[in-house]
């Protein structure tokens, strides 16, 4: 095993034989997991900054723009830039503000997105710490970011803010559903809670097998993160800055950051769940290649995140909970059903695969045409309505 | 298994440094100048009027209390999730006649009308 194949892996062996010698046990296990976790969550740190360069340079191509373009190489060091002007900034807690909660919050929102990478399979070996819960994990820590929001709302006692954390709850806890239950499918098809192992069984990538479900984890996802068209919490037009509105200089930098963070970490668990992972082509000899392969397929969710952002407008807050409530949760539950019941007829058989895709498209077919009768059916009554104002009253 | 944890709990504590950082980088940098009119409760130029922590729509805590019921009972379905491989038919189709009640349920606050925002 030389070092350039596997350079975590090596290190790793080098400085706990290191720290055996020089200490006892325990302290050098602490120490050693302290190092760990100090590389994983500053390698999340270190991603936000070419992020948010990244986020403005394809957002700004999309919209016929540049982009940043004057501090260093092709922009780069914008965001070194920005950060040093909000370090600068005055940092104002309104009169009236909770001021614990109101300082608790933007730190909140940071652990909470951090907490997640924790058990990202990189490659072979590469995981932070492979918890055998690490999906439900997944799921606990990403409600933390509603309560940070939740916190800031609340204690910046603003009306604005007030209505923003409001919202958040309505959205957010409300996509959390559809979430947690396209969540399960690759839990079921993995048979195992454990990211490595989840990553490990896709020899037949789960969006092969639950191409449905994944669409439906990666709009819920969207609406979890908060992006556009589903970003009700901080709609500029109609409540100042939602959540955010009281914050300045370098707390409003860690809520932005955050979300930043968030919206890639979608791409990066959309991979992992339904693209592989880590898997492709030489990933097994050279852990280095999982990393790049896990990266390049993370991109691909992200940029359909910075996509979606790019195209559609916001929508209303009732039509948004009248999707998640009346298809996107109905539909993952029969998803859930359909996965079910064709895994373990089909378990083991050359027909697995097959079934399984013909039930996600059954399940889409099938919704598709009953949304499509339901939404004739209402413009139907509407028109009546618009003709005999009357008929309404009759109606219950 | 405790080093699994462990690791987990030193990841809260530093990812709670982290974000405190620049906070504190910020408190020692940024100028702070703090007067009333600063720290009034930004409403666009407007005084505020009367509470913020008020009675507020009911629709909110209807889809917070829908949104707990499913959360708990999603939660029900992950162990058996992770024992599907070993779990016979039957078991399996114990496991969607609960789904077929979480359905059951979603249906009936739909027809209450629990789900409509007006």
């Amino acid at each position: 095993m030389s070092f350039w194949s596997n350079p975590i892996l090596v290190a790793n062996e080098w400085l706990t034989g290191l720290l055996a010698d020089l200490l006892p046990e325990a302290w050098a296990t602490l120490i050693s997991t302290i190092i760990g976790v100090v590389v994983v969550s500053s390698f999340g740190l270190i991603l936000v900054i070419f992020l948010i360069w990244l986020e403005r340079k394809v957002a700004a191509r999309f919209q016929d723009r540049i982009g940043p373009n004057r501090a260093g190489p092709y922009g780069l060091l914008q965001t070194i830039a920005d950060i040093v002007k909000l370090l600068t900034k005055e940092d104002s807690i309104p009169e009236k503000a909770d001021k614990l909660t109101f300082n608790l919050a933007p730190i909140v929102s940071m652990i909470a997105v951090l907490l997640i990478w924790a058990v990202i399979p990189f490659a072979p070996g590469w995981i932070g710490t492979d918890l055998n819960v690490g999906v439900l994990y997944i799921a606990a820590v990403g409600s933390f970011g509603i309560l940070s929001i939740l916190m800031a709302g609340w204690a910046s006692n603003n009306k604005y803010a007030l209505l923003g954390a409001f919202r958040a709850v309505a959205q957010l806890i409300s996509y959390e559903v559809p979430m947690l239950l396209t969540l399960l499918v690759p839990v079921l098809l993995a048979r195992s809670m454990g990211m490595m192992t989840v990553v490990e069984t896709q020899s037949t990538w789960f969006i092969a097998l639950a191409p449905v479900a994944g669409i439906i984890f990666l709009v819920s996802s969207i609406a979890e993160v908060g992006r556009t068209p589903f970003d009700l919490i901080e709609a500029e037009s109609e409540i100042v800055a939602g959540y955010h509105t009281e914050y300045t200089g370098m707390k409003f930098g860690l809520f932005f950051a955050a979300e930043f963070l968030h919206a890639f970490t979608v791409g990066v668990l959309f991979a992992i769940l339904y693209l592989g992972g880590w898997r492709g082509p030489g990933a097994e000899q050279y852990p280095i290649l999982g990393v790049v392969y896990l990266m390049a397929k993370s991109s691909i969710g992200y940029f359909i995140v910075m996509w979606v952002r790019s195209t559609l407008p916001r929508i209303r807050i009732d039509h948004m909970l009248d999707l998640n409530w009346k298809v996107l949760t109905p539909v993952s539950l029969a998803l859930l059903i359909t996965t079910a019941v064709l895994d373990k007829l089909f378990a083991e058989t050359a027909l697995r695969v097959p079934a399984l895709l013909a039930g996600n498209l059954v399940v889409l077919v099938l919704s598709w045409a009953l949304l499509r009768m339901m939404s004739r059916k209402a413009r139907r009554e509407r028109q009546v309505f618009k003709k005999r104002p009357e008929a309404r009253a009759v109606q219950p | 298994m405790e080093q699994n944890w462990l690791f987990i709990g030193v990841f809260v504590a530093i990812a709670g440094v982290f974000p405190l950082l620049p906070i504190v980088i910020a408190r020692i940098l940024a100028p702070s100048k703090p007067n009333h009119i600063k720290l009034e409760t930004y409403e666009c130029g407007m005084e505020t009027v009367g509470d913020t922590w008020v009675q507020f729509k009911v629709q909110y805590y209807i889809y917070g209390l829908v949104f707990l019921i499913f959360d708990i009972e999603t939660a029900f379905l992950y162990p058996w999730a992770v024992a599907y491989g070993v779990l016979p038919m039957f078991a399996v189709i114990e496991g969607v006649i609960f789904i077929l009640i979480l359905a059951g349920g979603l249906f009936y606050a739909w027809r209450k009308g629990a789900l409509e925002w007006s």
